[in-house]
């Protein structure tokens, strides 16, 4: 019996609605193309922004004099001299654009004396962050860019739709291919433009920040239809994620801005602080870069002093409950409720993969080397080198996101339609709608496996060995997956989602293994303790590309300034 | 021994041919609903049909069933060590297990 699947044609499509590609959809659709955005979870929260609770990094000027100059050069030198300057310099001279237009369109950044507050936040040279009390920046934005959504003509959206892989006709990219949830039914999307909005990879890591959409589809969907993917060893780690005792109704970065506002102490199970043993003497200041404070951490943890549940504790018993209860207000409440009594006790915490600096490999205008693709956000590799400045992530999900929109619905205008099939679209609509194979397969039980592999292995503290038994973990478990989804193939089937999940899942922890292994250095968040110095001969990226059948991993240098249209 | 919440959960995809299934879940202080739904799927059973995506954060809104008759969300509810009845949103379309038709009509695909 042949499959049928449910067809729709657009102008631009765009995979994921998370902050670039509302942002992208906004811009296209005012640019006059029709949209279709689509995600696989609820429209606008299913992925990191609606989840991000702290700060926008942004030369707005608004607290201190500032230049987008000066923020370029602080994300270059977090960047380790990896950054692709041409992204970067995009992502600091239009953050002030996009920020004043969330501004207006009543996102709400927290103000002080009339103006707009900006915060310090470590690696940037003056305060510069802004953000939505309480902790609730990604909310908001998120919030801001749905209400702006729905007031825009010409953007339909499409949640429960997964995309499984994009459609590809003459080297061009023509569409995708999707997984209507609700239903089960195989989607045909054919589109003029798409754009991949896809959010970050941290769902491989056991400890993560991450939603359950944050397998980084779009780094294999970018792989398999012959799109490079850069710097795909850079996976950032945050380092004080909450660990324990359980937490729930917030996510397990929220201590960061507790340590912004109040410093506060890490230390160890002797109770005593440590991270002066590692080079960095906080004082009770929050001074600390993310790789170092992840090492030292871990490094602890090794020693045998480490928490009960294998982190280190963070403590705030010595800060008045008054002063806690101003920075924090609710949030303290909320903490009660968890039986966290800041004034009594410290919590545990532990590194948690966090971001993604790698990803899709993209030219200023976003286009992603195949004709009619484009990427935005975190799913884009290179603006932030091989670490990140924490609140650049927000802004290159709004710039990128309307760049590529804007340069999508641009190629729409140059391009006739076409309405023969996609060369892969039938081997597609096979795989999504396959019937039950007889093989059943515990798909639930196999992601936890994956990702305490990628956690031990591939984690902040890499050596060789671990990232070889990595790649062995990975190719068994590749070959176990095998071809044919699992389930039933019916409405909400989780183990065909699960199987489907797994299948860009290993690919990417592949993507990721490979590029740790053959980078010999430590640079930026890659930390390998068997080559711990940063090697001259390493000032380069790494380029990842499906080609017959594997993953080559090739050396390129770093773009110049010059190389790149601004 | 250790304390369990027992799981009493409904499944099916279509109102009248569902069934209860009942799981105990090992009971650790502090866990939430979705904790013991996530443990089900990785421990018994990975066809259940529950929707999330935050897990933590309280933050997408997808986590809406019903326990013992009540609205709430997964990932805040407290698991007990007692026995807790599960089952979908009562004023949504079944989709299948607990998972519901939720997004408003102009979020949803349509074909054309
Ligand atoms: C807890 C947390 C806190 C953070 N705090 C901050 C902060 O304070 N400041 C900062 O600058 N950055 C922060 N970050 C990082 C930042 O939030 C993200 O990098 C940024 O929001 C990414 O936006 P995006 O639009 O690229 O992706 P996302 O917001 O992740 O959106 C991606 C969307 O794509 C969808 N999707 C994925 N795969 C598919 C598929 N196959 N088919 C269809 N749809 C799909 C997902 O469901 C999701 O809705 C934080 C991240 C996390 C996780
Ligand atoms: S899982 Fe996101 S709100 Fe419950």
């Amino acid at each position: 019996m042949t499959v049928e699947p449910v067809r729709t044609e657009t102008d631009v499509l765009i995979i994921g609605s998370g902050a670039a590609g509302m942002y992208a959809a906004i811009e296209a659709a005012n640019t006059g193309a029709r949209v279709l955005l689509a995600d696989r979870s609820l429209i606008g929260r299913g992925g990191a922004t609606v989840m991000a609770q702290m700060t926008v990094a942004v030369a707005l000027g608004a607290e201190t004099p500032d230049d987008w100059q000066h923020h370029y050069k602080d994300t270059l030198t977090a960047g380790r001299g990896l950054s692709n300057p041409a992204l970067a310099r995009l992502l600091c001279k239009e953050g002030p654009d996009c920020i004043r237009a969330m501004d207006e369109w009543g996102v709400g950044w927290a103000r002080k004396d009339g103006h707009i507050t900006q915060a310090m936040a470590p690696g940037h040279d003056r305060p510069r962050c802004v953000y939505v009390d309480f902790l609730n920046t990604g909310p908001a934005v998120s919030k801001t860019l749905r209400t702006k959504v729905n007031k825009t003509a010409g953007i339909h959206k499409a949640g429960d739709l997964q995309i499984v892989d994009l459609l590809k006709r003459d080297g061009k990219i023509v569409g995708a291919a999707a997984l209507h949830l609700g239903t089960g039914k195989p989607v045909i999307i054919s589109a003029k433009a798409t754009i991949i909005a896809t959010g970050g990879l941290t769902r491989l890591y056991r400890r993560n920040s991450a939603s359950s959409n944050m397998g980084g589809d779009g780094y294999a969907l970018a792989l398999r239809a012959g799109a490079s993917l850069v710097d795909m060893e850079f996976v950032q780690f945050f380092p004080i994620g909450h660990l324990a005792p359980r937490l729930i109704g917030m996510d397990p970065i929220m201590w960061d801005p507790f340590r912004y506002k109040l410093g506060g102490k890490l230390l160890n199970s002797n109770m005593e602080e440590f991270t002066q043993n590692y080079g960095v003497n906080e004082q009770g200041k929050y001074i600390i870069t993310r790789d170092a404070a992840s090492y030292a951490i871990l490094k602890e943890v090794e020693a045998g002093r480490g928490t009960p549940h294998g982190g280190a504790y963070l403590s705030f018993q010595h800060v008045p409950e008054a002063a806690l209860r101003e920075a924090f207000g609710p949030v303290i409440d909320r903490l009660a409720d968890n039986g966290i009594d800041l004034t009594k006790m410290p919590v545990e915490v532990a590194p948690i993969a966090h971001y993604h600096m790698g990803g899709i490999a993209v030219d200023a205008d976003m286009q992603a080397g195949l004709p009619g693709l484009f990427a935005a956000g975190e799913a884009v590799g290179g603006a932030n080198g091989a670490n990140r400045l924490s609140g650049n992530a927000i802004t290159e999900a709004f710039v990128f996101g309307r760049r590529a929109g804007r340069s999508a619905a641009a190629l729409v205008k140059r391009t006739e339609t076409n309405a023969a099939p996609a060369d892969n679209e039938r081997a597609l609509i096979e795989m999504i709608g396959a019937p039950a194979p007889q093989r059943v397969l515990n798909t639930a039980a196999m992601v936890e496996k994956l990702q305490a592999t990628m956690q031990n292995d591939v984690g902040a503290l890499r050596d060789d060995a671990k990232l070889k038994r990595a790649l062995a973990t990975i190719d068994s478990m590749t070959a176990d997956l095998g071809d044919v989804p699992q389930g039933d193939g019916q409405g909400f089937d989780m183990r065909r989602i699960d199987w489907l999940d797994l299948r860009n899942m290993l690919l990417v922890a592949k993507a990721v293994t490979l590029a740790a292994l053959a980078r010999t250095e430590t640079r930026g968040a890659q930390h390998r303790e068997d080559y711990p110095e940063t090697s001259q001969d390493w000032a380069c990226n790494q380029v990842i590309d499906w080609r017959g059948g594997d993953l080559a991993v090739t050396r390129k240098a770093v773009p110049t300034a010059t190389d790149v249209a601004a | 021994m250790s304390e369990t919440a027992t799981l009493k959960i409904w499944r099916g995809q279509t109102p009248d041919t569902g069934r209860y299934e009942t799981y105990e879940v090992p009971f650790e202080h502090g866990q939430s609903v979705l904790d013991g739904l996530r443990w089900i799927r990785t421990h018994h059973d990975p066809s259940l049909a529950i929707r999330f995506s935050c897990i933590n954060a309280n933050a997408c809104k997808e986590c809406m069933i019903e326990l013992d008759g009540k609205t709430i969300y997964a990932c805040t509810a407290r698991l007990q060590p007692t026995e807790m009845t599960l089952t979908p949103l009562s004023n949504k379309t079944l989709v299948r297990d607990l998972v519901t038709e939720i997004a408003p009509p102009p979020e949803r695909f349509k074909s054309p």
